[in-house]
């Protein structure tokens, strides 16, 4: 790279604030480099939201009653998880955490399904390839490499599909994230990485994960144009995602994304935010709730009437009553399932190992 | 998209280094699916050459050098199979793959399982093991039990070029990821052999010669050491059958049990360290199924439960000829001489 291209490389950098379309108070932001979705995008986004949150309520609510063993909940990111999710092409996949399942219900998965996981009936429950959406990856930032694998195998295939993957500040700080972003930079692969940056990785907060200006700015090391965009404006997620899924899908390479968010809850259930963070700080961020300012917005502009938002709403609550009812209901597991999908096959030692387990629990009593 | 080979009707003379070459080139040919990356594998043809000319023959979207991160290479690996190719990814050294190791233990291994089977991903990792080439510090890991010990993964290792190129085949094919482990002091032995990957030897150990008194079960890179002892034990008195395991997970316990039965004594032989080492698991199989035919308690001969030494120093830990020896030696003859009269 010579000095003038060095010089000129600094267009990979993000900007100094986050972008943004509509501010906190649902008054527009006009930003001449982002084009505003239009009124039935917004009105998607907004139902979307109201879905996800009433979604995350309801399975917070669950994991009360003892119905799933965990919830992460994802409260206040509605934004970031709808807004990069409709921005996506059917033929795209989606490479999901363990945060996001209101994304992948979002993407159309059974959210039954989705939450076999934290139910902890199985691993996961729903079909990757019926809605292109990856496993929800538990060990932080090792989805970014598989991502960045999926896209450049489709770049190999032929085939126009773009990858997007979710992680969050804390994945930042893994190897697997460093090596998926310089791989997806080398490759020109048609991936997008999205970075919720939520404050908090569990209780570190993000002045100890990094020293970088912001998460964003980590792109430029890798040659990788980047965003800084405001978590909380769905309308401005949508926007830079569905830039960045153009670019990849026009061979134009991988984005880095960082939308600047909230986690309103705690880590999950299991934690106590009370120990690590002020109430002031959430109610800070309250103040920024992303369903609140595109209501605002929408209604402003007349997109959206009380009749529409109860519609929608109603929509949300039925959604969610039947998740309880399905939820509510006892599943039952085949033990014998336990070693079917270990290899293609089952090999001799396990077939004798699934006979010992059956006779166990045939006999009832040691035999 | 995969068509059947016919086999090669002539004998070829070629080390395993050259016959893994013919693998890789035939199942790109072969099966358009088929990708070859890691370091150094494109423009070099890889630290072992074992990739040499392939980039040019192929093309650099089917071979090619990625950059230096090995979770990266199998983490990448996985999506693209996922998105139905069939990657054989390189680790240049046993112990350079340790960075992989979460890509490979909680994703390689699992996805099958973790989607009640709808994700498979045929992914071949290879990985030049062992020492014995006067390799310094980490370059000489015997790590074969890291992967056995993780279910969901196949872990295979030939002793022969012949070998080398059926399993690689067969590997290839597999619906498992497949941990490939090549013993790096054995890449340059040449063989003439007819190379042919059908049937199924995948998964099943081979009598490499055949015995009456005892079993010698080896693999890898100690498996020619183990051939050199039963020969000098025949001068010894000693009939030694010597089994090569090809496939360390699944574990061909048929083969090996119906030798120890007919022989009524086992000596498990590898390089790697005893405790815990792949020795401790046929032991622990020969003494659950076959206690009522041995004469004898299994023993194991295998490297001390030290680091992998300098080269200098290695000729001590790697199991020779007369640490073989001493252990047949040991095998309790006195109440039952072997049956070609020698014995201690």
């Amino acid at each position: 790279m010579t000095t003038t291209e060095r010089a000129a490389a600094s267009h990979l950098l993000p900007s100094a604030e986050p972008l943004g379309l509509i501010a906190a108070d649902g008054s527009p932001v006009p930003d001449p480099t982002l084009e505003l979705p239009d009124g039935e995008v917004l009105l998607r986004l907004y139902r979307g939201m109201v879905a996800g949150r009433r979604f995350d309520t309801q399975a917070t609510a669950l994991t009360k009653q003892g119905r799933l063993a965990v919830y992460p909940s994802a409260r206040g990111q509605e934004a970031a998880e709808i807004g990069g999710i409709l921005a996506l092409r059917p033929q795209d996949w989606l490479f999901p955490t363990y945060r996001d399942s209101m994304a992948v219900v979002a993407r159309g998965v059974d959210p039954v399904e989705v939450l076999t996981l934290l139910r902890g009936d199985w691993h996961c429950g729903y079909d990757p390839y019926r809605a292109n959406v990856a496993p929800q990856c538990t060990p932080l930032a090792t989805n970014t490499l598989h991502a960045v694998g999926f896209a450049h195998a489709a770049r190999i295939k032929g085939e126009d599909s773009v990858s997007l993957v979710l992680l969050g500040d804390g994945a930042t700080s893994e190897g697997d994230t460093h090596e998926a972003l310089n791989f997806a930079a080398v490759w020109q692969a048609p991936v997008v990485f999205l970075v919720q940056n939520n404050g908090y990785a569990i209780s570190v907060p993000l002045s100890k994960q990094t020293a970088a200006p912001s998460l964003a700015h980590k792109g430029i090391g890798y040659g990788m144009p980047s965003v800084l965009v405001d978590g909380n404006d769905a309308a401005a997620v949508h926007a830079v995602v569905e830039q960045a899924v153009a670019r990849a899908a026009a061979g134009e390479g991988p984005t880095l994304i960082e939308a600047v968010t909230y986690r309103v809850e705690s880590h999950t259930n299991a934690d106590d935010a009370t120990r690590y963070r002020d109430r002031a700080e959430v109610e800070q961020w309250l103040a920024r709730d992303p369903i609140a300012r595109l209501k605002q917005y929408l209604t402003d502009r007349g997109l959206l009437d009380d009749a529409r938002r109860q519609e929608i709403e109603a929509r949300a609550e039925a959604e969610a009553a039947t998740l309880r009812e399905r939820m509510n209901v006892d599943t039952e597991l085949d033990p014998a399932e336990l070693f079917r999908h270990v290899y293609a096959e089952p090999t001799a030692a396990l077939r004798q190992q699934a006979a010992e387990l059956t006779a166990e629990l045939t006999t009832g009593d040691r035999a | 998209m995969t068509a059947i080979a016919e086999p090669t009707s002539t004998s070829d003379t070629l080390t395993m280094a050259g016959a893994l070459n013919r693998a890789l080139a035939d199942a790109l040919t072969e099966d358009e699916r088929v990708l070859v990356f890691g370091e150094d594998v494109g423009t070099l043809g890889g630290v072992f050459r074992v990739t040499d000319g392939l980039a040019a023959r192929f093309g650099e979207a089917r071979v090619f050098d990625t950059p230096l991160a090995e979770a990266g290479i199998v983490g990448t690996a996985i999506g693209m199979a996922m998105n139905g190719l069939r990657p054989v990814v390189e680790m240049q050294f046993d112990a350079f793959a340790y960075p992989a190791f979460e890509q490979i233990t909680s994703h390689l291994a699992k996805l099958r399982n973790r989607t009640h089977g709808r994700v498979e991903l045929p992914i071949v990792i290879r990985i030049p093991y062992g020492g014995g080439i006067g390799g310094v510090e980490h370059h000489c890991d015997s790590s074969e039990v890291y992967y056995t010990h993780t279910a969901g993964l196949r872990v295979v290792t030939p002793s022969s070029p012949a070998d080398a190129y059926a399993l690689l085949r067969q590997a290839i094919d597999s619906p498992d990821p497949v941990i490939f482990l090549e013993p790096k002091r054995r890449y340059w032995e040449k063989e003439t052999a007819r190379l042919d990957h059908r049937g199924s030897t995948l998964d099943r150990a081979v009598v490499r010669r055949p015995g009456t008194d005892l079993t010698l079960i080896s693999y890898g890179g100690a498996l020619g050491t183990t051939l050199e002892a039963a020969e000098a034990a025949q001068e010894e008195g000693y009939s030694a059958e010597v089994i090569d395991l090809r496939s360390l997970s699944p574990f061909d316990l048929d083969t090996v049990a119906a030798s120890v039965r007919r022989t009524g004594r086992a000596v498990v032989v590898h390089g790697a360290s005893r405790f815990c080492g792949y020795g401790a698991e046929v032991a622990a199989q020969l003494s659950e199924t076959c206690f009522h035919y041995l004469e004898a308690p299994v023993l194991r001969v295998a490297g001390f439960d030290i680091p992998y030494p300098a080269p200098n120093l290695e000729q001590h830990h790697l199991p020779g000829v007369d640490r073989i020896l001493d252990a047949i030696e040991r095998l309790q003859w006195d109440d039952s001489a072997p049956a070609a009269g020698g014995g201690v």
